[in-house]
């Protein structure tokens, strides 16, 4: 159960408890909640339900900050003044488009 | 289409009056001032076709193309935005438009990036002893590389998505109109791009990349 990918009685014991006990949901509804629970639109009940969940599941708590930060890394990826294309215009291309606008 | 999407910004847009006189030595035919909006604006637009379209000759003729169905809708143009944000729906509803006629944006599976679970709905997923942070990844230009080339290669319908969500920063509303897709759908899209992009930035995030 260490690596996330084994299976074993440990494991399958988490699924049944997620599965069935009241209050639980398991790690494919949480995924199912993500989107909503990040732009704040999760209504209350679930909302609970959620925090819950992120507070036993280990893996979805890796798999949620992962989740984030890949979010952050992209738009501050796309910040960056150099990317991804050059800041000068070429100089025919304004011209065509002035020349195409009187036509 | 654009046309209702330009219009439904809020009315209470502080005006520039420099804007304004821009706008109308456009609208009078002024060649200078026609000039004038080409070289304020061309340069960003140009960025953003790009980002969309990934490829500079596409991109320059999407701005051409942009730029001209402006000049023809300008006297339609009421205001009620800032210039820029007029200017950066029609760049982006032309980028779509190309995206669309080379149907780029037909559906295509992105399955095998997609979260795994077991028979239980119980998540796999391996231990993250290290999380790279924001800065560590974008700081060096060879991770920002890295990060531009993993998001070319989501398939274009859920990059698009993401683009146009995380990055052109528009509204779920707005991308289901520019798409023609329901909101829901754009969410579930935005989610799964998202998600595959997870799974393909993975090996940066743990820092296993040089």
């Amino acid at each position: 159960m260490t690596d996330g990918r084994r299976t074993g009685p440990m494991r399958w014991m988490k699924g049944m408890m997620l599965k069935h006990m009241p209050l639980m949901i398991t790690c494919a509804e949480f995924e199912s909640f993500i989107l909503a629970y990040l732009e704040d639109e999760l209504p209350a009940r679930e909302r609970a339900l959620f925090d819950l969940h992120l507070k036993i599941c280990r893996e979805c708590r890796d798999y949620l900050a992962a989740y984030r930060r890949t979010v952050e890394v992209g738009k501050k990826t796309f910040e960056e003044p150099a990317a991804p294309v050059p800041d000068a215009v070429p100089e025919d291309l304004i011209k065509a488009v002035l020349a195409a606008r009187q036509t | 289409m654009v046309e209702s999407l330009l219009e439904k910004v809020p009315a209470a847009v502080d005006r520039d009056a420099e804007e304004d006189e821009l706008i109308d030595g456009v609208i009078a035919g002024d060649a200078a001032h026609a000039e004038r909006l080409v070289r304020t604006h061309i340069g960003w637009m140009r960025a953003v076709a790009f980002r969309l379209l990934r490829d500079e000759g596409l991109a320059d003729d999407c701005v051409q193309e942009a730029l001209l169905n402006a000049f023809q809708k300008i006297g339609a143009f009421e205001r009620r935005s800032r210039l820029k944000t007029w200017l950066h729906r029609i760049t982006v509803n032309q980028a779509l438009m190309k995206l669309r006629a080379m149907k780029r944006l037909n559906e295509q599976p992105i399955d095998p990036l997609m979260p795994e679970f077991d028979e239980n709905a119980c998540r796999i997923e391996a231990p993250w002893p290290r999380l790279a942070s924001t800065e560590e990844v974008v700081e060096r230009e060879s991770t920002r590389a890295l990060v531009l080339s993993k998001i070319g290669e989501l398939p274009d319908n859920y990059r698009i998505v993401l683009m146009l969500r995380d990055i052109e920063e528009l509204e779920t509303a707005e991308v289901a109109e520019l798409l023609e897709i329901s909101e829901s759908n754009v969410k579930v899209r935005l989610h799964r791009a998202r998600s595959a992009l997870k799974k393909l930035l993975e090996p940066l995030l743990r820092g296993e990349v040089e």
